[in-house]
């Protein structure tokens, strides 16, 4: 990538950023709410890319990682009492361990059989929070009280039931998440996760070691799901088994597709477009799920690159 | 001389087959070897149980001295064993560039690196065009560029004339000498031009064994490869 098209890919997500942030001050409640979930929902797309997308890991089970990071920030602070900063750290943890868990049983599978097996494990993990229903209340879930989502931060204790705060506290998350991928799929690890997924064997002929780069590769991919996962118990206060289950692993990959695939940007917009989607379809009509799958079947037909791939493809070849 | 590479009793079976059965081999230091032989004589099997493509059964590979029958294929090839793949196995979306760097990129090596590759295949021209609107004699040399990205002790073609242009087939000569300066090459090859212009010794296998070993000279006198190959 040569030295202008940096200057142009820092440009475009700063601008992004920048405007995100600018919308704060202009959105009305409700859309200002909504925004603040798809950017941590995002997060969630943005991790699921990183396998999905870069690395060619179609994964069923992604809901598991967004689940532990759900449960692990939410347990200890609903049953333990801890504070939300050492609780987030919790979230990540269960997540990074699971992912590297599931990846180094789950990598020695390929294709259908890796989705199979993601999905089994992610079962199992749905119904191992249906099962402690006595700590994690299945389905009707944890509710966390505002009480119990003060952040310490230096300058005093906020409250992340505050919709500002939550705002900026998923504008920093989204941030962050945002340059993290970037910097990653321009490193040399994210070129190799590429050229893997383009062709393995020819890069285990180069000398790389294909299975490690893919179980780093889920590492960081769960993590940052369990990221977005614990992020949103403490932000929105609710942690449920509905989490878990399968559609909680079918919604990223729907995300990533609409926004295209192994494209920075694209989990971001995937996300936005597919809740308004479904926000304005049932405001319409019961079965709204079903605007929804016609609405994918048209975008696989005519942009089977997703937006953002599309927009790529045609236009700015440089898009990371 | 040392041995490079030494292989001892190596056999490999699919079902009741036994596409390579108990072989020994050995190569030496800065050679190139042809191994040569018709369809189905287990020639690409057994180079694909020296470098790790498919697990050895029986036997022992010995390179530069050290046991790497149980090494996976990445370590062998950081090993240094190279191999280029029969099919032109290249990643078509990239540059012929971005191709090559991705074999020295392991090991940190620049993109001046890659370009100094490409020169000495004679696609430094092409660098910045993808790889997969080259010409296919171009992308055959895009492969033994990757091959080279890598700096191996031991380059492993299999079959890279197929497909060639008569010149192309001249500049190949060409290449292999250059390379055989400082690398020691086994070459898979059916066109008995190329073989004889290059090999310093050949190897000939028939249903899996090793039928017969020498010069090109001794090769092209011995009665039972020109029965069973050379169709003479």
């Amino acid at each position: 990538m040569s030295g202008s098209d940096t200057t142009r890919t820092i440009l475009l997500h700063g601008a992004l950023l920048a405007g995100l942030a600018a919308l704060d001050f202009v959105l009305p409640d409700y859309h200002h709410g909504v925004l603040a979930r798809v950017m941590v929902l995002s997060v969630f797309a943005m991790g699921y890319n990183i396998a999905f997308g870069y690395t060619g890991l179609l994964s069923l089970g992604h809901a598991m990682f967004f689940a532990a990071g759900l449960y692990g920030a939410a347990l200890p602070i609903y049953h333990l009492g801890w504070s939300v900063w050492p609780s987030l750290g919790a979230g990540l943890l269960a997540g990074l361990v699971l992912a590297v868990i599931v990846a180094c049983l789950a990598l020695r599978t390929l294709g259908v059989a890796f989705m199979i097996v993601t999905l089994m494990f992610s079962q199992v993990f749905y119904l191992t929070t249906l099962y402690f229903t006595t700590y994690t209340r299945g389905e009707e879930g944890l509710v966390l009280q505002q009480g119990m989502r003060t952040l310490a931060l230096p300058g005093g204790h906020i409250s992340l039931a505050n919709a500002d705060v939550r705002f900026w506290a998923a504008w920093t998350l989204f941030s962050l998440t945002l340059v993290i991928t970037l910097f990653l799929v321009r490193s040399r690890f994210g070129r190799a996760l590429v050229a893997i997924r383009e062709n393995e064997e020819r890069m285990r002929m180069l000398g790389y070691d294909v299975f490690a780069s893919k179980l780093a590769a889920m590492a960081v991919s769960g993590t940052i799901s369990a990221a977005a996962g614990a992020a949103y118990a403490v932000l929105f206060g609710y942690a449920g088994s509905g989490f878990a289950s399968i559609q909680y692993s079918i919604l990223p990959l729907l995300w990533v597709l609409l926004g295209g695939a192994a494209t920075v940007l694209g989990p971001f917009v995937g996300t936005l477009i597919m809740f308004y989607l479904i926000d304005t379809a049932s405001s319409y009509t019961t079965p709204h799920m079903l605007v929804v799958g016609v609405a994918l079947i048209l975008l696989i037909l005519y942009f089977p690159k997703g937006i953002v791939g599309t927009i790529r493809a045609k236009w700015l070849r440089w898009l990371p | 001389m040392t041995a490079l590479l030494d292989v001892r009793n190596l056999t490999r079976s699919f079902g009741g087959i036994k596409a390579v059965d108990s072989v020994n081999f050995t190569l030496q230091q800065g050679e190139i070897r042809a191994l040569i032989g018709p369809n189905g004589a287990g020639k690409t099997t057994f180079v694909s149980l020296i470098c790790g493509r498919v697990p050895v059964e029986q036997g022992t590979i010995l390179f530069n001295g050290k046991d790497i029958t149980r090494l996976p294929a990445h370590k062998r090839v950081r090993a240094g064993i190279a191999y280029t793949f029969q099919i032109t196995s290249i990643f078509a979306n990239l540059t012929v560039r971005e191709n090559v760097e991705l074999a020295g990129m392991r090991e940190g090596h620049d993109g001046s690196a890659a370009l100094a590759v490409l020169k000495q295949v004679g696609l430094d021209h092409l660098a910045e065009q993808k790889a997969g609107d080259l010409a296919y004699g171009h992308q055959r040399l895009v492969e033994i560029a990757m091959g080279l990205g890598l700096h191996p002790r031991l380059l492993i073609l299999d079959e890279p004339t197929q497909g060639l242009s008569e010149e192309e087939v001249a500049a190949f000569i060409a290449l292999i000498r250059e390379i055989a300066r400082n690398t020691t090459v086994l070459l898979i090859e059916h066109n008995m031009h190329v073989v004889m212009e290059l090999a310093q010794r050949i190897t000939v296998m028939q249903q899996g064994r090793i039928l017969a070993e020498g010069t090109p000279e001794e090769i092209r006198n011995d009665a039972d490869v020109q029965r069973a190959y050379l169709g003479a």
